[in-house]
């Protein structure tokens, strides 16, 4: 099934250009890392705030709502360019167990935000009050984080 | 020239020859080398978009280098680390190579970028709140500094995508 929907979309006409076209794979690939940077970043500092090792002059959740926008930002910008490389090598990526890791733990980290975010909306203080479950939150997202990177590398080496 | 024997001698080496053998090495560190990239850029970006007046607006240049730069500095001597030992598993071809030939004099640029702010700029807008109108000599630095960073990783990308 997926590999005759990856033969398929191979063939189509705007993957072939994505294939012989040599500078548009390295050029989506990097605008593709420099968001990731972005939301690396943002995502460790959050993270660092949420464990107690960084920023700490300031209250959780400022950090909370400085660095997530960010995020729903760039996220949008990743999955366009994350198409993009799909669409230029489809059984590289859909058939790549690295990437399909990849997205698992981007699912779990999204929601993981998503809460993050919401429940400091409804009450600022829900994170600065519960110390064990931010730090264990925080050590999970980051986790995931560097899984989405680590996963996202391998998949050049499947 | 005394380089290319280096980069012979280096590729060489114990250390460079593992590297290059192993089926494994090399994707681990090169894992590692991203991630310490990842955060060295975006966390020096945040400076830089506070120099703009674009982020972090709110909190004093200070704070902002005082809270973002460690994180930069120990995930550059990572990224540094790590970047030493890919290059040692094949320095002669990397010596050659025009992206990473590049890469390297915009990461001589930044250093002279950086090096002029932390010495002179950055005592001067150290203290900038939201009212303080930043100078330009801050502004520049920011924005070549976000510029040079974006050259960087398009030659990091690109030299995986030349022999």
């Amino acid at each position: 099934m997926i590999e005759s929907f990856c033969d398929w979309l191979s063939n189509t006409s705007i993957s072939l250009t994505i294939q012989t076209v040599m500078w548009v794979i390295p050029a989506v690939q990097t605008i593709h890392i420099l968001c990731v940077a972005i939301v690396m970043s943002c995502m460790a500092m959050m993270d660092l705030r949420l464990i107690g090792l960084a920023g700490t002059r300031r209250p959780v959740s400022a950090a909370v709502s400085r660095f997530v926008p960010w995020v729903w930002g760039a996220l949008p910008v990743l999955l366009t360019t994350g198409v993009i490389l799909i669409v230029g090598e489809p059984s590289r990526e859909l058939l790549n167990p690295y990437f399909r890791f990849k997205m698992l733990f981007l699912a779990v980290v999204v929601v993981i935000t998503f809460f993050v975010q919401r429940l400091n909306k409804r009450d600022a203080t829900f994170w600065e009050t519960r110390r064990i479950l931010a730090a264990l939150t925080g050590v999970a997202s980051l986790l995931l984080w560097v899984g989405i990177v680590s996963a996202g590398r391998w998949i050049a080496y499947y | 020239m005394v380089i290319p024997e280096f980069c012979a001698w280096l590729e060489n080496t114990a250390v460079g020859s593992s590297i290059r053998q192993s089926t494994w090495l090399f994707p681990t560190i090169e894992t590692i080398h991203v991630l310490a990239t990842v955060i060295v850029v975006g966390s020096v970006t945040m400076l830089d978009l506070r120099l703009l007046n674009i982020a972090y607006r709110d909190r004093s240049i200070r704070e902002v280098h005082e809270d973002v730069l460690p994180w930069t500095w120990t995930s550059f001597a990572v990224a540094a680390i790590a970047g030493s030992l890919l290059f040692s598993s094949s320095a002669t071809k990397y010596y050659h190579n025009v992206p990473f030939r590049i890469k390297m004099v915009l990461l001589l640029l930044i250093a002279v970028n950086a090096g002029f702010f932390e010495l002179g700029t950055y005592r001067r807008v150290a203290n900038s709140d939201r009212e303080s109108r930043i100078p330009r000599a801050a502004k520049i630095a920011g924005a070549v500094g976000i510029v040079f960073w974006i050259g960087v990783v398009a030659c990091g990308r690109w030299i995986g995508f030349t022999k």
